[in-house]
């Protein structure tokens, strides 16, 4: 069937994403409340200047607020037996794992997007360049995917894959320089490598403080192959599980 | 012209093999039931059927597409009420069904339009605006029946869609059914209930152990199975079942309530049988009758073997 129709009908799904699951509790704790707790954790009582704590903001902000919702979707639809009706429509299941991945994306830059309104106006912080816009974008995917491909496991219990998803995120803050900038970590900086979010953190280091790790170009192809390697491992987890939901 | 038509069908998990090489076919407007006990593999093959699960072997078409190559576009032809699916119960009646409309490609106007002569016909059209969470079970199910029906499809999948419901909505959906399947619709219908199989359905096929074991018309299906016909007897004073089985005329005898049924492939000959023994032991008929053997007996015959 049509490429067009399939991408059509991943905004359905997208659709219904947005009115089923964004006021679920779940996406609400981690999503908004546990990385606004974390932050302000980190930051009171410390001497930090604003563009070192924005950078810190942004990134933390748009991984754990875009991997919020992703996660509880495939086992949320298990429990409530939904997920049936959806595979027997006409729609791939790659085009059902993509709305769910835009609807994660929207919901990460509607945050995102009040974070950069804070920044500016309000702390007066300049913070807007296309690198950042653009790796922004491709982040809040490249989160997105990462949140469905913890969701492949087969479970209908969404405790169980937020479990796996909060264990994924904290290790991934720790080891990607959102509180620590790269440069700062030593011999241990080679961990950095392996997360998509130091990618993220340092093109927003690059845009607020004007200093960086990598080069922008570096940091958006990484974030670029990164959402390209979980979309499609995402593809795979479901496929193979999807047998097993039922 | 042939609405399904399925080739050696077989799925395994794990080395347990669910459906075990099943051919058949259903034609295009036939009521066809799939029966059979729990574990038969009666869901797995329609889900099989409806592009859910992949078959480990065998082929399947739906209309002119098979399901394993043109998964999508068999998918656009048929409507599916899977067991055990639930509509989103935090969404509407109405927006449940528009989100059907919308997955199938329905232009906006005509799923609106749609929507709302669905609800009125399922008996639900002034409860479109609530929480379908607030429904009881018959009107979510009558709601998921709907949502099977946003395409138009040609082939409609039922999985036991009167399970566990009240009679008010048992009627409701299988009058439906009927009158779907006399506007062209092909239906096919798994169902645990023997009764509603036999007097909804064209054809049957009763599965189990993954096989599919008879398939014909009820009618037909009764008639293969002559012993299972049957006399009923009451007399006024308790019987000995020994005593009744006259021989070899008799194959079986069970107690049902305060009558004795007879099992015969020549009831004809039990009749005189009864009234002698009545003269010889001093004991009074209080009804007697002849018992065509049932969908349920040939279903029980067939599973047991």
């Amino acid at each position: 069937m049509n490429f067009i129709i399939q991408l059509r009908r991943s905004l359905v799904i997208t659709k219904k994403d947005l009115f089923v699951f964004y006021l679920k509790g779940p996406v609400i704790i981690s999503g908004i409340l546990m990385p606004s707790f974390l932050f302000i954790a980190f930051a009171i009582g410390r001497d930090f200047s604003l563009s070192f704590l924005i950078p810190c903001l942004l990134g933390m902000g748009l991984f754990v607020t875009v991997s919020s919702i992703g996660p509880v979707v495939a086992p949320w639809e298990t429990r409530m037996k939904t997920f049936e009706r959806l595979v027997s429509a006409p729609i791939a299941l790659w085009a059902i794992i993509l709305g769910d991945i835009i609807a994660s994306l929207l919901f990460g830059l509607f945050v995102t997007f009040f974070i950069f309104l804070v920044g500016i106006i309000l702390l007066g912080v300049k913070i807007v360049s296309l690198s950042l816009i653009i790796g922004t974008i491709i982040a809040a995917f490249c989160f997105s995917s990462l949140g469905l491909l913890i969701s492949a496991p087969h479970t209908d219990n969404p405790s169980s894959i937020m479990m796996l998803s909060n264990l994924v995120k904290f290790t991934f803050i720790f080891i990607s320089g959102v509180f620590v900038p790269i440069s700062s970590m030593g011999k241990w900086k080679v961990i950095s490598y392996i997360s998509p979010l130091t990618y993220y953190t340092d093109l927003a280091r690059y845009s607020v403080e004007g200093t960086n790790y990598f080069s922008p170009v570096v940091d958006l192809l990484a974030l670029l192959g990164f959402s390209i390697l979980f979309f499609f491992a995402a593809i795979g987890g479901h496929k193979k599980s999807l047998t097993k939901r039922f | 012209m042939y609405s399904i038509k399925a080739e050696y069908l077989t799925k395994k998990f794990n080395g347990f093999t669910a459906v075990d090489r099943i051919s058949f076919k259903v034609k295009s407007g036939e009521l066809f039931g799939l029966l059979g006990p729990n574990g038969a593999g009666k869901t797995t093959t329609i889900r099989m059927l409806t592009g859910i699960f992949r078959p480990t072997s065998g082929t399947a078409f739906i209309g002119e597409y098979d399901i394993q190559k043109n998964p999508l576009e068999a998918k656009q032809i048929m409507g599916i009420v899977p067991e055990m699916a639930n509509a989103y119960v935090d969404l509407s009646a109405m927006r449940n069904l528009l989100l059907m409309g919308e997955l199938y490609g329905i232009r906006k106007k005509v799923r609106i339009g749609k929507a709302g002569n669905l609800l009125k016909l399922f008996g639900l059209y002034e409860k479109r605006n609530q929480k379908v969470k607030t429904f009881s079970k018959g009107m979510q199910q009558r709601l998921i029946v709907a949502m099977g029906l946003m395409n138009d499809p040609k082939l409609l999948f039922l999985d036991e869609p009167t399970a566990g419901l009240d009679v008010e909505s048992v009627r409701l959906i299988r009058e439906l059914i009927r009158e779907f399947n006399s506007k062209g619709i092909t239906i096919i219908l798994t169902t645990h209930n023997i009764e509603e199989a036999n007097q909804l359905c064209d054809k049957v096929a009763i599965m189990n152990h993954g096989k599919i074991v008879a398939i014909d018309r009820p009618e037909k299906l009764k008639n293969t199975f002559k012993s299972t016909a049957s006399v009923e007897v009451a007399f006024d004073r308790e019987v000995e079942a020994e005593e009744l089985l006259f021989g070899n005329v008799v194959t079986e005898v069970k107690k049902v309530g305060d009558k004795i049924r007879l099992y015969s492939a020549r009831a004809e000959e039990v009749i005189p049988m009864l009234v002698e023994y009545s003269h010889s032991s001093g004991r009074k008929i209080i009804s007697l009758n002849t018992l065509a053997p049932n969908l349920e007996d040939v279903f029980v015959k067939l599973t047991k073997e």
